[in-house]
């Protein structure tokens, strides 16, 4: 009689336990982007203990003296001051109907870098920078621009720059498809692709910091605070779309057309959980 | 067309310090274009610095000088205030010129 009372209460303190760990399961499972910003933050904060938050959009500079030094001294000259002007003279000018890139965005363009990629539920869908600066042209009858060349990258180039020092503050709205675009964009870049068989994080969580050849690895934390950027390896401009699309490439997978859903996704994933960093585009890269 | 030149000059004492950056394509004449021709080739042979009708710094130039190049020099003399004249000439004879101010 004894020891049937005590195998039942046994059994209810087991069931209790097992029902507090299927929950547990169950949250850590189930999407929690801010508990993701809070463990992606902590994680390069750790990593790099010498470094404050606002460092990382500087990416490689903030991990090696000797790189800090030439790119300070680079700064005072900065090489991405042609695309700036360009960009400037080609948000300013007026479409064949009058319009200008102003009317399409809030506050007249300026000073918005922060606030995207944001989910559009009229559209279902990631609303990026680069994709309102070519639906802006789209509506009014102008053509779009190469996601991945020059033109692209002086206009988002000058949008970047008034908006210099403000935080990311990308919002998650209560909206089912808003989450399963953060998750999408967050699977991407966890999943290995490519004949090298290398994820995003491979190279920008598990080894920033580290040489990759004769390049330093940046942080995926504040990487595309500096977008877009100008590379001397490039010898030119290149827009978060060229990044993503070369990324893939250098690990040998095919690379998606620029824009594509899981790019916007990525690009939604990396931006949020980079919120509360100040926006340094356009930046200057090795 | 704005200016391809974009100079700045910072005077301190007894010597100025120029910093420029030239826009220019500086095409090798080696290289070729996605169809498989050569792009001809297309750069700076001369670049000069004026300051007070005197050259302080001439640059000849060929083709394994990189794109849109970067200058930094620094020449005794020169006041705050004082102009200083930038002009390149390509090899196609196109050229740019553009005054500076000593800071």
């Amino acid at each position: 009689m004894r020891l049937s009372f005590r195998s039942a209460a046994m059994g209810v303190v087991l069931a209790a336990l097992t029902s507090a760990s299927v929950q547990m399961a169950h949250a850590a499972d189930s999407p929690n982007p801010p508990a993701d910003l809070k463990a992606f933050q902590k994680y390069f904060t750790d990593k790099f203990p010498k470094l404050k938050l606002k460092d990382f959009v500087n990416g490689p500079y903030s991990m090696d003296k000797g790189l800090y030094k030439q790119w300070k001294e680079k700064e005072e000259f900065p090489p991405y001051e042609f695309a700036l002007a360009a960009g400037k003279e080609m948000f300013e000018k007026p479409f064949k109907n009058g319009k200008t890139f102003a009317d399409c965005f809030p506050h007249k363009g300026i000073g918005i870098r922060q606030n995207y990629p944001y989910f559009d539920e009229k559209q279902g869908k990631v609303v990026t920078l680069e994709l309102a600066v070519n639906q802006c042209l789209e509506s009014n009858g102008e053509k779009p621009l190469s996601y991945t060349k020059d033109d692209m990258a002086s206009v988002t180039a000058y949008m970047a720059f008034t908006s210099r020092g403000k935080p990311f503050d990308i919002k998650i709205p209560k909206d089912p498809r808003a989450l399963a675009a953060y998750e999408n964009g967050k699977r991407y870049f966890y999943t290995r692709r490519g004949q090298l068989n290398f994820s995003c994080a491979t190279c920008h969580v598990q080894t920033p910091g580290n040489h990759i050849r004769a390049e330093i690895l940046a942080p995926a934390l504040g990487i595309l605070n500096a977008m877009p950027i100008y590379r001397s390896a490039w010898g030119g401009m290149g827009t978060t779309s060229r990044r993503f699309t070369t990324c893939n490439s250098q690990v040998r997978a095919v690379p998606l057309t620029p824009q594509d859903d899981e790019y916007r996704d990525l690009e939604y994933y990396l931006s949020y959980v980079s919120n509360g960093l100040p926006i340094s585009g356009p930046g200057a890269r090795p | 067309m704005a200016s391809t030149i974009r100079v700045r000059a910072t005077s301190s004492g007894d010597t100025t310090e120029v910093q420029a950056l030239i826009q220019h394509p500086m095409d090798s004449g080696f290289v070729k274009n996605s169809a498989g021709e050569l792009i001809p080739p297309h750069f700076i042979q001369q670049l000069t610095f004026e300051h007070g009708g005197k050259p302080v710094f001439i640059a000849d130039w060929g083709p394994a000088v990189s794109k849109d190049p970067y200058v930094k020099f620094s020449f005794k003399g020169g006041k705050k205030g004082d102009d200083l004249k930038i002009s390149w000439i390509d090899n196609k004879g196109a050229s740019d010129s553009s005054t500076a101010k000593i800071q």
